[in-house]
């Protein structure tokens, strides 16, 4: 069954038609690539899942129950997590610290809880460690290269148990060896059974880690397949317009 | 061997020592001590009790405040109202005492005042979205025009009733013959260090100077936190200015002129970074030591007055250059 299901989602800003009856679902442990040109509509969609925006027609049905997301805070209590392009870290706080954003861990007994470090070191270790990724909790992010900052990010979305993680262009600019780290880290989401959404302008990284490819042109989606049955030259035509839908 | 994952991942990045080592608060701190050693033995006035006691106490008024605009410029923000709040608030304080009115309701008048100007300041800067510069500039005006309204200009020498008891809150030495105000910095020092390395609010301060829309897209209440900060920035220096006062027995409407730039300086000698998300409170009191050791000894050692300016300036850049070429060597 989908975990995340959108049926027939618009969305218009004014007289601006943003995203036109877009439906679309998502399984758990699969990577749909997002694809489509600037103001193709891709960032809206997004937004709408990630409780940025509210849709202006349609439903989102999370594990078969419809939802609505006021603010961004219901979308990650429903287990939908967004990875955004900027990655919003702070270069002055450590990488476990980062990780824990918002979701501090305390110890001690009713008003006077305090901060628990070592508990949030040790945490922010294993969930590197499940990633795979060469990154020590105790570093600030100022000193981090590209990949590490990713996986920092993407380990913000682990200790929630979240069910869906959106990434809007994780590879947009990184260098080609970190770029090979973040599609590490993509398939290590995917094989824990994460929902994970790509948008990208990357045709390689969409075929190197997608199982399907889901093009928008003018706010209309036109074309969502299998990565298998496509190919980059059908998918840049159907970007482009070359081709109409498939 | 090539290092298991495991190991990198555990691995720290730097010991105890480098980090010590490579900490604008430790220098300045070594500067402050090698200071004393040398005034020690340089005059012989420097060393004596009556000078240490002078020194401890002197340094708290701009201590106090620095503390608050610590916090302030861990987030990326800046006070210059704070030596106008601290006239304004004694002058409150003064001026309800020498009515008649009891200690109590004199310091609850002057902590409200303080309160209520960081509540100001803070909504504005937070929520209207003004340059705290513009409006702490404004702030700057405003109060100490108000304590000169509040007075008519006049001095206030008389506090009513609970005049004693007020001259013994500033003036007084209760705990093994150290000031009163010494200890209350110790207090709120230790207060304000603990806020920051061991609560959420304490991170948050600091998350929000780091990249303050990182900070609201983690669900982090940046606005009420920003206002906070303001508030306790004006609350130090209401609270400095009521030992303050106790502390002279008097209060003119000029106390604390210009008294902004020396806690700026405190707190950048100390290690906070203008540019926000660095600082710490420990950092606020030794740079306000600095600052209190050179006024000092510049008097003990009998060079003119007028070079004070010149050596407080000097030692602000000095702390400052000091975290450049650091930040030099680490981009290298």
């Amino acid at each position: 069954m989908a975990v995340l299901e959108l049926t027939n989602i618009s969305k218009h800003f004014g007289a601006i038609q943003a995203v036109s009856d877009v439906s679309l679902s998502l399984e758990a442990g699969q990577v749909v690539g997002l694809m489509g040109d600037n103001g193709a509509g891709k960032s809206t969609l997004v937004k709408m899942i990630a409780g940025n925006y509210r849709p202006s027609q349609g439903t989102i049905r999370l594990d078969g129950s419809e939802i609505v997301l006021h603010r961004p805070v219901e979308a990650r209590q429903h287990g939908i997590e967004i990875v955004h392009q900027d990655l919003a870290l702070c270069n002055n706080l450590t990488a476990a610290a980062n990780v824990f954003l918002g979701r501090e861990l305390r110890r001690g007994v009713g008003p006077l809880r305090v901060l628990d470090y070592k508990a949030m070191y040790r945490r922010a270790g294993e969930i590197f460690r499940e990633l795979r990724s060469e990154t020590r909790p105790r570093d600030l992010v100022r000193q981090m290269s590209g990949g590490q900052r990713q996986a920092v990010a993407i380990a913000r979305t682990m200790i929630s148990e979240a069910k869906i993680v959106l990434m809007d262009e994780p590879t947009a600019a990184i260098s080609v060896r970190q770029v090979a780290e973040v599609l590490h880290l993509i398939r290590e989401l995917r094989d824990r059974g994460i929902a994970v959404v790509l948008i990208s302008h990357r045709m390689p990284d969409v075929f190197d880690v997608a199982d399907r490819v889901v093009v928008m042109r003018r706010g209309r989606m036109v074309a969502d397949k299998p990565i298998a049955q496509t190919s980059p030259e059908e998918v840049t035509g159907l970007i482009t317009g070359a081709i109409e839908r498939v | 061997m090539a290092t298991t994952l495991d190991q990198t991942i555990a691995q720290k990045q730097r010991t105890l020592g480098a980090a010590i080592l490579s900490n604008q608060t430790f220098w300045v701190l070594v500067a402050v001590v090698l200071a004393c050693i040398f005034l020690s033995f340089a005059t012989d006035s420097f060393a004596t009790a009556k000078n240490l006691y002078n020194i401890t106490r002197n340094t708290t008024f701009v201590a106090i405040i620095a503390l608050g605009m610590t916090l302030v410029i861990i987030t990326g923000g800046i006070d210059l109202s704070v030596g106008s709040v601290l006239c304004l608030c004694s002058m409150v304080l003064a001026v309800v005492m020498h009515s008649g009115y009891s200690i109590e309701v004199g310091i609850a008048a002057s902590v409200a005042t303080a309160v209520l100007i960081g509540a100001f300041n803070g909504v504005l800067i937070a929520y209207v979205g003004f340059p705290p510069f513009v409006v702490t500039l404004g702030m700057l005006s405003i109060a100490r025009s108000l304590a000169m309204v509040a007075s008519n200009n006049t001095v206030v020498f008389q506090f009513g009733p609970d005049h004693d008891k007020l001259l013994a809150l500033g003036g007084g030495a209760w705990l093994f013959g150290i000031a009163n105000p010494v200890i209350y910095m110790i207090v709120l020092a230790l207060l304000t260090g603990f806020v920051l390395r061991w609560t959420r609010l304490g991170r948050y301060i600091y998350a929000i100077g780091g990249n303050e829309q990182a900070a609201t897209a983690t669900g982090i209440p940046v606005r009420p936190i920003k206002v906070g900060v303001y508030m306790i920035s004006a609350l130090s220096a209401g609270i400095a200015g009521i030992v303050q006062t106790g502390w002279l027995g008097a209060v003119t409407t000029n106390i604390g002129a210009g008294m902004e730039l020396q806690v700026i300086a405190a707190a950048v000698i100390g290690g906070a970074n203008l540019a926000g998300g660095v600082g710490t409170a420990f950092g606020a009191l030794v740079g306000a030591a600095l600052i209190e050791v050179i006024r000092n000894s510049l008097g003990l050692l009998g060079i003119n007055a007028f070079w004070q300016g010149t050596f407080i300036g000097g030692a602000t850049i000095l702390a400052v250059l000091f975290d450049r070429i650091r930040n030099f060597r680490q981009a290298e």
